[in-house]
């Protein structure tokens, strides 16, 4: 039997989002900007996608553009917004060069960001404390009168913190009404509420819950006048060219439809089962959670095990059936743990131990059980044969003894 | 993004353990960059009569020491002192770039067990081995050690 639980990597396509998206990758195949009639079916589904996805998300479809996906909407959102700013008024002393993020982003921000700064624009990297979260008194403090843009992720892909973006927002917009707020709703929206009341922009991807991989969304609230990204045939009115992928709309406005209807229920569901997971997982000795105990993602669960290297049990998990995941350095491609755990103060010889399981579509609590009983074999296996696990004693070796 | 050699490697590692009469030993790496190899040898009249490993790391640290032990098992310590990280690399068909560092931990920790057999043996080890083998303590560390 095999067992997904990387739902935060990606998810199935849904039936639903298959069956909206199906008449467009069939007979509706016209160019949605042409003016036929095959091609105005194609533009009426586009549009009846953004209502619906718009409806979804509690904002006006004019609000919502279509991008490739996560990646491209932060970076939309972080280059448009700073790009806006640094033209902002007549002198230079109106300019606004400054860009807050915080230190657990995910890449998509964190490289945008730092690529910003390569270019003049001026950044600070906001901490995190030991479960994750962002203080708001500490953006706002960051938070000054050349302040452009603050983008704080609504919930980490790694350890499922759900950040306070509500009274994040409020203190941001209370130091400087003239700042943007931007967030990056990629792991959270389809699986539970986004407070979206005190953003500008919201970043959001299809295939996190059960759409097609390839299609997301920027949220643009009206009145931001962020520039065009994609320059070209001025498709998304005029900000966003490239022909549009209507078969992709239909299938993530499905997506997010069946989200919304379902989401009480199954967050309710996953936490269950999130939480029986974490408390079996946490029998294994010497282990710990990371993140939030209690703000975080309906289906996330990430833990550290000392003296167990997490892509050799990635690997492990996997040999036996188990498909999750690890911030380790050598899942990463680089000698360093996942940024995210470094940020929430774990050593690097703790990082290196991680494993993140994250469950979504029928998971049951048989399959649940059986991830626990796994892992605590695969660890078990991997200490015996770990130089800094003593076998006989059960506890680790401290090293260089 | 591992060969097939590697995941079979990984999958059924040989010579894991230590040798309780073991008379060269040899640990390196160390837990920040996550991963560390112990190798045990037992050597009589200059032949690797057994070898077993502990490896703490990745996929790729498990395989480099398990084939790492098979290449140098009833070799002549000077045979098993020409095994190198590219000879490793190429038992086990490739390895990714990111994980190269691995195949010299697996050269280092051989060596670093051959050295302390000629210490024990009140031999210095510096002229054979080339170097001390001290390699938790070593300026020239490869790989980012």
């Amino acid at each position: 039997m095999h067992i997904y639980a990387d739902y935060a990597a990606t998810a199935p396509l849904r039936r639903e989002a298959l069956e909206a998206m199906t008449p467009w990758l069939t007979d509706g195949y016209g160019n949605a900007s042409s003016i036929y009639r095959v091609a105005r079916e194609a533009k009426r589904a586009l549009e009846d996608a953004r209502r619906s996805a718009a409806a979804s998300l509690g904002v006006l479809p004019e609000e919502v553009y279509f991008t490739s996906g996560g990646t491209e909407s932060d970076n939309w959102a972080l280059k448009g917004a700073l790009e806006l700013g640094a033209r902002q008024g007549d002198e230079p002393r109106e300019r606004r060069r400054h860009l807050v993020t915080t230190a657990i982003e995910h890449p998509a921000i964190l490289q945008t960001a730092q690529w910003l700064e390569r270019q003049g624009m001026d950044l600070t990297i906001l901490p995190v404390d030991e479960a994750g979260l962002v203080s708001p008194e500490r953006a706002a403090a960051a938070v000054g009168g050349d302040t452009q843009l603050v983008s704080v992720m609504h919930a980490n892909n790694e350890i499922g913190t759900i950040q306070p973006i509500e009274d994040i927002f409020r203190a941001v917009k209370a130091k400087n009404p003239q700042t943007l707020c931007h967030t990056d709703a990629v792991q959270s929206a389809g699986h539970i509420p986004v407070p979206w009341e005190g953003a500008d922009l919201m970043s959001l991807s299809a295939h996190k819950m059960g759409g097609p991989k390839g299609i997301g969304a920027l949220v643009v609230r009206r009145g931001v006048r962020l520039p065009a990204f994609m320059h070209g045939g001025g498709h998304e009115r005029g900000r966003r060219s490239g022909t549009e992928n209507v078969a992709g709309a239909a299938g993530f406005a499905a997506a997010l439809a069946t989200g919304a209807a379902e989401m009480e229920r199954e967050a309710a569901r996953l936490s269950a089962l999130r939480d029986r997971l974490i408390a079996a997982l946490l029998r294994i000795p010497y282990s710990r959670l990371t993140g939030h105990p209690v703000r975080r993602l309906p289906g996330s669960v990430s833990v550290v095990f000392e003296c167990v290297e997490g892509e050799s049990l990635v690997l492990g998990l996997d040999m036996n059936g188990v498909s999750a995941s690890s911030g380790s350095a050598c899942s990463s491609g680089s000698l360093d743990p996942s940024h995210v755990l470094l940020a929430i103060g774990l050593p690097h010889e703790i990082a290196h131990g991680s494993v993140r399981f994250t469950l979504g579509g029928d998971i049951s609590e048989t399959a649940v059980d059986r991830i626990a009983d796994i892992t605590a074999r695969v660890v078990a296996e991997r200490r015996a044969m770990s130089p800094v696990w003593d076998e006989k004693a059960q506890r680790p070796i401290p090293f260089g003894t | 993004m591992y060969t097939d050699k590697v995941m079979e490697h990984f999958s059924n590692p040989r010579n894991v353990g230590e040798i309780e009469d073991a008379n060269g030993v040899g640990t390196v790496g160390n837990p920040k960059c996550g991963d560390i190899m112990k190798i045990t040898l037992r050597i009589e009249d200059e032949i690797v009569k057994d070898v077993k490993f502990k490896t703490y790391g990745c996929g790729a640290a498990v395989a480099t020491s398990s084939i790492a032990t098979e290449l140098i098992k009833g070799r002549t310590i000077s045979e098993a002192l020409n095994v190198t990280n590219k000879a490793v690399v190429e038992a086990l068909e490739g390895l990714p770039p990111a994980k190269i560092h691995c195949s010299v931990l697996a050269e280092e920790a051989i060596k670093s067990a051959i050295a302390d057999y000629y210490r024990r043996q009140g031999i210095d080890p510096l002229p054979i081995v080339g170097c001390d083998a001290d390699c938790a303590n070593c300026g020239q560390a490869a790989a980012g050690h």
